[in-house]
């Protein structure tokens, strides 16, 4: 029931933060010079003035910017997302279509950056300063230096096109129908090069993050007593120290959960995916202005839900912590 | 066999690989003995995602690399450039050039069973092409009507007179017909049939994921004998160049069309013998670089100041070095491989001269001023490729030296447009001018004063010349074929000399494709065409 209250609590609060950044984004796009029948004769190669008036007309664009954006928050508190311009459907039968790769994507990389992060950063913090913290230190500052793209590229040099054991793009497999556990295997293949690509990344900001914490958790009070009780250091490590060092990880994995998707962009572009940073991508293009609110429309309620599971985690990890606070 | 021979044997697999990398330089000779396999699946590279894929109601080539497998069009071009029927068996025009008969080929069919006959070419002409359909209804503007006396005649009746060989050449581009039984009612637009198109062609539609491919199988019941020959063709939606390239190394893309790739990419992949990289099979999407004037900068707006401009830019040097093989000098809006309207290169042309250059600026009395500034301007280059941004930079740097300094302004597609062609915030814009193998359909609209403002590619450059639009209108309407040549010949010599864009550089896309496939890049717009013949040896 209390998580309830603050599921509730917590909702009412995103909601004025939602429209602000919906209305900032409607004003934002039209800043950009062009709409998206400009777009359309760009991507056509040419047209004639009346066409171009009809489709404008055709598109709603005729009308002034304020009826626009009354007509888009209108629709958007009943629910109703628009209809996208580009894809020719509604906007949310498009999301809908585009979250279930992002969100694989996401919670995948997100997962085996936080796991190795938390590892590597453990064995860092125990060995500081000699050489197992200076190899994942120098490692880790390598993969976060590197950029995305290049490292994806690199990757599908490396291991589609020498090596032919992962395959270079796409979500699954065109050529032969899957089911069941073999397009979970399919899919899954077709994902661990993306993963591992914006997974490195984050990767390096977690080991250093975890690293730095479990150095100050070692040298606090409790840990000394800890050791005092004649435990071994491997139980200190897990079962005191561990624990402590975990918050700074748990809120950053709250705020990435949002850089996640528009990081994805590029990786998506690079393995050919259909996630929503493409989806965005191409709506910002195509000043395909339904589209692109309802992408961050959506992605913003996903950072408040991440966010939320954030709390509730740290109530979880820290008992000082209450859900009430 | 000891590891002697073995030995020999692998310097004879060399001398074998050598013999195929010479096959590939001459694929004609070596191909001729090869029997036509049937099957396989071809992978091609998709880089643009369109709104829908009818090439009935957007001419683009987008739309024409996968609706122009399923759909097909009334003419196409042959191997030498010349109209064939496709749909259409023949053709006559009356001699005033008011009414064109187009006999129809018999017994086709659509891909639903659906008889083919004259009232879909008459529904498509008059609600699509005169309509909707980009550049179409421009060319069809005169049009009034489509005559069905029987279905396998349709006549077309014209106000003004149409020339037979720029309808003929127009065509192949913007003569794609569509079923009218399923277009019938409702919005042509918001036809759920434009997303999973049903033809003639000798592919069916099957699936299209957004985002990720298109599917397209064989037509069993296809017209022509023996067609097609491979199974099925996948296009897959890559928007990655670079990984593109990847995917064509990894075996998983056959062809990359319309230069897919990047220009680095290209230079390596044409070293490789599993890849055949050229501008063959493309000479009917010529297009030419721009330097688009605004005459209401008033330095510009004198005809010294834009061939001083001209003069100080040296672009042999910059084709040499940074376009390679893929580009020529250009000598005017009508492009070399226009065999039938290419007036050649003695029309008034501006050679690198920086001394010319100054002493023209110098005279038209813009002397520098403090630090060498003559004036500033605003460049706005399109995004549309890698060469428009090389030569936006090497304008910048070669202007700098004459003492213009230029401001570069980058926008994406949609902002470009906007800028130059409705808004005319810029003083230079550079981009492509697309050819469609007669001046009349893309062409002469970048220089014919009263376009609408807002419509791209047209002259919105503040300037226009009566002699121009003159020999422009005249060439529309003028029947005979070499009075027609000579019009245009006469518009290149004047827009040469009145320079209100500049074209210096000519280009032809480029197409890498794998050295496996067998009667590829054998018509100038290949790449757009149904692929009937194409198949892949073993």
């Amino acid at each position: 029931m209390r998580i309830l209250g603050l599921a509730g609590r917590r909702l009412a609060a995103s909601i004025p933060t939602l429209i602000l950044i919906l209305i900032g984004v409607f004003l934002l796009l039209q800043f950009a010079p062009g709409d998206t029948v400009d777009a359309m004769m760009a991507q056509m190669g040419g047209g004639d003035a009346a066409t171009a008036k009809e489709l404008r007309k055709f598109y709603g664009l005729d009308l002034s910017i304020p009826a626009q954006l009354g007509n888009y928050l209108w629709r958007l508190v009943r629910l109703d997302l628009g209809f996208s311009s580009i894809y020719g459907k509604p906007v949310a039968t498009v999301i809908l279509e585009r979250l279930p790769p992002t969100i694989l994507l996401m919670t995948a990389s997100l997962s085996f950056a936080f796991f190795f992060g938390l590892v590597f950063g453990v064995i860092a913090a125990r060995g500081v300063n000699r050489w197992p913290d200076t190899l994942i230190s120098t490692l880790g500052l390598i993969f976060y230096a590197t950029p995305s793209f290049w490292f994806g590229l690199m990757a599908i040099v490396v291991f589609s096109v020498y090596l032919q054991w992962l395959p270079p793009g796409g979500f699954e497999d065109i050529g032969t129908v899957r089911t069941g556990i073999w397009r979970v295997f399919d899919i899954a293949s077709h994902l661990v090069l993306p993963t591992l690509t914006l997974g490195l990344i984050f990767l390096a900001i977690y080991l250093r993050i975890m690293r730095a914490s479990i150095l100050e958790v070692l040298n606090l009070d409790y840990v000394r007593t800890a050791r005092a009780k004649g435990l071994d250091e491997t139980r200190v490590v897990t079962r005191h120290v561990l624990r402590n060092a975990l918050l700074p990880m748990v809120t950053l994995i709250g705020l990435q959960a949002g850089t996640m998707l528009g990081g994805s962009v590029v990786v998506e572009s690079v393995f050919s995916l259909p996630g929503l940073g493409r989806l965005a991508y191409e709506s910002v293009v195509q000043r395909d202005l339904n589209t692109l609110l309802g992408i961050v429309f959506v992605s913003a309620l996903l950072v408040i839900t991440v966010n939320f599971i954030v709390d509730l985690i740290y109530a979880r990890l820290d008992p000082r912590i209450t859900a009430e606070g | 066999m000891d590891l002697t021979r073995l030995e020999i044997n692998r310097r004879n697999v060399l001398l074998t690989s050598a013999a195929i990398a010479t096959n590939v330089v001459n694929p004609m000779r070596a191909f001729a003995q090869e029997a036509p396999r049937k099957g396989g699946v071809f992978n091609v590279h998709y880089g643009a995602e369109q709104r829908q894929l009818n090439p009935s109601i957007q001419a683009s080539t987008g739309v024409y690399i996968i609706g122009g497998k399923i759909q097909e069009n009334l003419v196409d071009l042959d191997a030498n450039g010349q109209p064939v029927g496709v749909l259409a068996e023949s053709w006559e025009a009356s001699p005033d050039g008011k009414t064109v008969i187009f006999k129809l080929r018999k017994g086709i069919t659509w891909h639903d069973g659906k008889p083919f006959t004259s009232a879909d070419v008459e529904f498509t002409a008059m609600n699509m092409w005169k309509k909707i359909l980009n550049y179409g209804s421009t060319l069809q503007l005169f049009l009034t009507a489509v005559e069905t006396p029987d279905a396998q005649t349709a006549i077309f009746k014209y106000e003004r007179p149409m020339p037979l060989n720029l309808l003929l050449r127009a065509l192949p581009d913007l003569g794609y017909i569509s079923a009218k039984h399923l277009y019938g009612s409702g919005d042509i637009r918001q036809n759920p049939t434009n997303l999973a198109p049903v033809g003639t062609g000798p592919f069916k539609f099957v699936k299209y994921e957004r985002g990720q491919y298109v599917i397209a199988d064989r037509n069993e019941n296809y017209w022509r004998p023996n067609a097609p020959y491979l199974d099925r063709i996948v296009w897959r939606v890559i928007t990655d160049r670079s990984a593109a390239a990847a995917q064509m190394e990894a075996g998983e893309l056959h062809y990359s069309p319309f230069s897919g790739l990047t220009l680095s990419d290209l230079a390596r992949l044409s070293k490789d013998k599993r890849f055949i990289v050229s501008t063959k099979g493309n000479e009917g999407n010529a297009r030419t670089n721009t330097l688009e004037f605004n005459f209401r900068r008033k330095e510009l707006s004198d005809i010294r100041v834009r061939r001083a401009i001209a003069h100080a830019i040296n672009v042999p040097f910059f084709i040499e070095n940074f376009l390679g093989d893929f580009a020529k000098l250009g000598t005017g809006p009508i492009p070399s491989t226009s065999t039938d309207f290419y007036p050649g290169p003695n029309t008034p042309q501006y050679p690198y001269d920086k001394a010319k250059a100054v002493a023209l600026l110098n005279e038209a009395g813009f002397k520098p001023g403090t630090g060498g500034t003559r004036f500033t301007l605003k460049l706005l280059p399109a995004p549309w490729g890698e060469d428009i941004s090389l030569w936006s930079t090497f304008i910048q740097q070669s202007l700098g030296e004459v003492g213009i300094p230029i401001e570069i302004v980058r926008n994406d597609g949609g902002g470009f447009l906007k800028q130059v062609y409705d808004e005319h915030a810029f003083d230079l814009a550079t981009g492509w001018h697309q050819y469609r193998n007669d001046p009349a359909v893309s062409t002469t609209v970048w220089y014919r004063s009263g376009q609408p403002k807002g419509a791209p590619w047209t002259n919105q450059w503040g300037w226009q010349d009566p002699n121009v639009d003159k020999t422009i209108d005249d060439a529309a309407t003028e029947v005979d074929p070499a009075k027609r040549k000579a019009l245009y010949a006469q518009f290149v010599k004047e827009v040469n000399t009145e320079l209100p864009v500049w074209m210096p550089i000519e280009q032809i896309f480029v197409t890498t494709i794998t050295a496996k496939a067998r009667n590829h890049s054998n018509t100038p717009r290949w790449g757009s065409t149904s692929w009937h013949d194409l198949w892949l040896s073993a």
